[in-house]
């Protein structure tokens, strides 16, 4: 027996970190992109730099399904040390393909699935010079190779894909061909080919894109106007400020003088980091940060100084699995309560949340406005998956005639004409007060920012009046809030079903796969994508129209859920979790798997747990 | 509060090359206590701007928490001022001078809020070089909680319920050379003649610009046994020279005996005049005034004047090279790429 499928498949290779084995896997995701053919990986790498076992999983879905599919139809294994859980984890009837330079222990053998042995170390010793680090990255192009020859990719695919990765180093283009060419033969000499599993063009993707989310956030910084940048270094959200830098280099030198129209800053923490962007933000430039949970936690003082003293500032939150150290390279939503609520004293925070990499690029870009129209931080919150793998998705839009939304604040002319100027008054009933930019007018708009209370003029006080009027002005902003953010998606055009569905960032994926299992199965359900926080009434709306409400979320403590209870006012027992907090990205047979478990009567009292 | 300020102007108040009275660059009333050092470095800093002719509006004054970081309500009301938060100010500054350059930043903190909580944020921004000029009001204690010894406070310092303080002192005048910092002097809150004119050149320099002033806190450090009362600094005070402040286009007139004299051209040609110089220091070599800072120390004087200063340095702009506008000037056309690049970008992701 063997599997037998054509486009839909899993496959997952087993590596050793820091062995070259990414650009090799890379090629082999890209070549089915070019395929025409939906495709999905996912690194599941170690926080290591060289040396542990590092996994990189493909999905191939003709159907577009762009979640994670648990079970692994065929695994590429060059790491000795998972061997035997490598073998293990294969789905009956799959293919384990390995390097047989050494023979396998027959204690690790299956019966049950189909060992295919290329000896890529040998093939290297016979056909390249003895330079054993060139093997390392050679013997990758050679279990490529065999993959085009089981899976039925297209040659020239590769070799193109082979020209572009080497562009810059044209001599390397002949060797990896060689190599690639050595898996194709060895697999033709040797086994019967292609396998049941197979892939066929099929030109699906129109111009989607495949790109990580956090190239998508830098960009959208570098669309939205953003000239300073203050960051520290952490996983997974430090490639977010190097796209930043990358497209700033390109895009954003004065021509004549080649001096930078933008400042990135490595800070000593993410307390100085948030620092930074706050005081660029007060004085005027668009400034941002980006970090992850760790760093998050540093920052709340921070953001609760900019909520109060009312500073935009944009911040991007890549969550990877916490609590504290947790696991760094691991993906999870688990800072929601955090981001929301942050920082001491009453204070809420605006989430934006995207679910694709287009997403994470249009987000971006309007945080930044948010950011300005409601003077406040607007916290865009990714995590790993999303951030730092591939994903298929529409290419990044960009109009021309959209103009940066600056939000209230007054120039020079404007404050010749007011009669009095007063940061913190509400002028105009929204509960947004106007400000001004240090340096604006010799005599006029000067103030004091301060996270102490203060009244209507900014200043000083210890009044209860003053105080509590401005605390409520800000409750006033914040109901403002809820009508520009971005709002939800729903996935029917009318709610036909007792039943509904919550998702939001990358559960979307599985979410929607399981939409469809629901409906295959005959309990179909309608379904709404969060994509901001604090909500808005349509929110509110699609909870009060079910009966029973799943809120799919990727953290134990299913925390969107009860921040949904906390600011609707929801009675409990009606929105029931379904969670996922493994690390690894949230499934579609997870989801179901919970909902059908969870349907059935509760008896003891305690729902859903 | 320290006094209250007539509300009468005199007509007739000397004015400024820019027409401002010295009135002109006060703030709300001081809430500190009466005889507050910290109130004598406000007056400074007023008068200091008034004599530069500094246009208010292009100051930005910054601080931190505690007792020194209130003070900048109580100067310059016609700059934009930010309290912001427990020794984050060197972070704060640094994010508003990256989004423009072309202003003065005046950031003040205090012993605690620089020596202990941001201790990491001002080592930090000494080393970037960052153009500001930074104050630190130096009272050895906490005095907004009532009088706990500070990470500045001397090694057997007595403070007010009478215990000595068993802790080494970090010495911030001698971190930030240590550090690299371009300009450092330290002075004392009751030497108006010295403190004015140090904080002029300070506004002069190009870079970061450091000034530790010892400031005694008149409620909770100037008891007998404190090495930052008033008495004791007074008894223990040395300088390494005198300081003047010559703005450019200005005739210099005075004349000194060749030797006792040094003129230091800064990055705005103003001049730097040191009079009555130390022996065995140089004010442009970073290790004589190490060694002249430790020498003092183990004398226990209290070494004050410009101790150190780089006209020659680059400031983090320079350093990061950005355009010499201010980035918060720039607008969309300069900023974003648009649609055609973005296309490009798109055909590279697939």
């Amino acid at each position: 027996m063997q599997l037998t499928a054509i486009n839909d498949l899993v496959i997952r290779f087993a590596n050793v970190n820091g062995t070259g084995s990414a650009s090799a896997n890379n090629m082999f995701a890209k070549s089915i992109f070019r395929m025409g053919l939906p495709v999905t990986p996912k690194n599941i790498f170690p926080s290591n730099i060289q040396g542990l076992p590092t996994w990189y999983e493909v999905r191939v879905s003709e159907k577009g399904y762009l979640g994670r599919r648990a079970g692994i139809d065929i695994m590429v294994s060059v790491n000795p040390q998972s061997l035997k859980k490598d073998i293990d984890s294969v789905r009956p009837n799959g293919y384990f393909i390995y390097d047989n330079t050494r023979e396998l222990e027959k204690s690790m053998l299956r019966d049950d699935i189909h060992f295919i042995g290329v000896p890529m170390i040998e093939l290297c010793r016979q056909h390249f010079a003895t330079d054993t680090r060139s093997h390392q990255l050679l013997k990758n192009m050679i279990y490529v190779g065999a993959l085009v020859a089981l899976l039925d990719i297209e040659v020239q695919v590769v070799k193109d894909l082979i020209a572009d990765q080497f562009r810059k180093k044209e001599k390397l283009v002949p060797i990896n061909v060689k190599a690639l060419e050595l898996g194709i033969q060895y697999i033709h000499d040797h086994y019967e080919y292609p396998l049941g599993l197979r892939l066929e063009r099929r030109n699906l993707l129109n111009n989607s894109i495949l790109v990580d989310g956090n190239t998508a956030c830098g960009l959208g910084a570098i669309y939205a106007g953003a000239s300073v940048a203050a960051w520290y270094p952490i996983t997974p959200s430090t490639s977010v400020v190097n796209a930043f830098e990358k497209y700033a280099k390109r895009l954003r030198k004065d021509e004549a003088t080649g001096k930078n129209k933008y400042a990135v800053v490595q800070a000593e923490d993410e307390l100085a980091a948030i620092g930074m962007a706050i005081g660029a933000n007060w004085n005027g430039a668009r400034a941002f940060t980006a970090t992850s949970g760790p760093g998050l936690s540093l920052m709340s003082e921070f953001l609760g100084l900019a909520y109060f003293a009312e500073i935009p500032v944009v911040l991007i939150d890549v969550q990877r699995t916490g609590p504290s150290t947790g696991m760094p390279t691991r993906t999870q939503q688990s800072d929601l309560t955090s981001a929301f609520y942050a920082s001491h004293g009453d204070t809420k925070q605006v989430l934006l949340l995207p679910a694709t990499p287009t997403e994470c690029f249009s987000m971006t870009a309007d945080a930044f406005d948010l950011a300005e129209r409601l003077q406040t931080p607007i916290l865009v919150m990714i995590d790993l998956d999303l951030g730092m793998n591939d994903h298929l998705c529409a290419p990044f839009q960009w109009d021309d005639n959209r103009d940066y939304d600056r939000g209230k604040v007054y120039t020079a002319e404007d404050l010749e004409k007011i009669k009095e100027f007063g940061r913190y008054k509400d002028v105009d009933g929204d509960g947004i007060p106007y400000r001004t930019i240090p340096g604006t007018h010799p005599t006029k708009g000067s103030y004091f920012t301060r996270g102490t209370s203060r009244d209507e003029m900014a200043r000083y006080t210890e009044e209860s009046e003053p105080y509590v009027r401005n605390m409520e002005r800000l409750l006033k902003k914040w109901n403002t809030a809820k009508t520009l953010v971005p709002a939800p998606e729903f996935y029917q055009k009318k709610n036909s079903s007792q039943n509904g569905l919550i998702f939001f960032g990358t559960s979307t994926y599985a979410a929607l796969e399981a939409l469809d299992l629901l409906n295959t199965a005959g309990t179909p359900m309608d379904a709404m994508r969060l994509r901001s926080a604090p909500f808005s009434q349509e929110v509110l709306d699609f909870i009060e129209s079910h009966e029973v409400v799943y809120v799919i979320e990727q953290n134990r403590d299913a925390q969107m859920r009860s921040i949904l209870i906390n600011e609707l006012e929801i009675d409990p027992f009606k929105l029931v979790p379904i969670l996922n907090f493994d690390g690894m990205p949230i499934t579609a047979d997870h989801i179901v798997k919970q909902i059908e478990r969870k349907q059935k009567p509760v008896s003891n009292g305690v729902a859903y747990n | 509060m320290s006094f209250i300020r007539p509300i009468f102007r005199h007509p007739e108040s000397p004015k400024n090359d820019l027409g401002y009275t010295r009135q002109y660059y006060e703030g709300v009333l001081s809430t500190l206590c009466a005889g507050c050092g910290h109130d004598s470095i406000s007056g400074a800093i007023i008068q200091a701007c008034f004599e530069m002719n500094i246009e208010p509006h292009r100051v930005a004054k910054l601080s931190g928490i505690g007792c020194s970081s209130k003070t900048p309500a109580y100067y310059l009301g016609n700059s934009h001022g930010f309290n912001s938060v427990h020794g984050r100010m060197p972070s704060v500054t640094t994010g508003a001078s990256l989004a423009n350059r072309k202003m003065l930043y005046l950031g003040v903190s205090g012993d605690g809020d620089t020596a202990s909580i941001g201790m990491g944020q001002f080592v930090h921004v000494v080393r970037r070089n960052l153009n500001m000029v930074y104050i630190v009001m130096n009272n050895g204690c906490y005095g907004l909680t009532k009088g706990q010894d500070s990470a500045t406070a001397d090694y057997g310092s007595v403070n007010k319920s009478g215990s000595a303080n068993m802790f080494q002192s970090i010495d911030l005048a001698g971190l930030a050379l240590e550090l690299g910092a371009t300009f450092v002097g330290r002075s004392f809150s009751g030497d108006k003649t010295q403190l004015v004119p140090m904080i002029k050149a300070a506004m002069s320099h190009n870079g970061f610009a450091f000034i530790d002033v010892v400031s005694p806190c008149v409620t909770f450090n100037n008891n007998q046994g404190s090495t930052k009362s008033y008495d004791y600094v007074r008894e223990h005070i040395e300088a390494t020279s005198a300081i003047d402040l010559v703005p450019e286009k200005t005739e210099i007139t005075t004349q000194y005996d060749a030797g006792t004299t040094k003129r230091i051209e800064m990055h705005d040609h103003s001049i730097i005049e040191l009079h009555k110089l130390a022996e065995g220091w140089d004010p442009t070599d970073r290790h004589s005034a190490v060694e002249r800072l430790q020498a003092s120390r183990v004398k226990g004087e209290i070494l004050t004047g410009l101790l150190y200063v780089d006209t020659e340095s680059k400031d983090l702009h320079e350093l990061i090279e950005t355009v010499p506008q201010p980035l918060n000037s720039l607008t969309k056309s300069d900023l974003c790429p648009g649609s055609g690049a973005l296309e490009r970008i798109n055909g590279e992701f697939r």
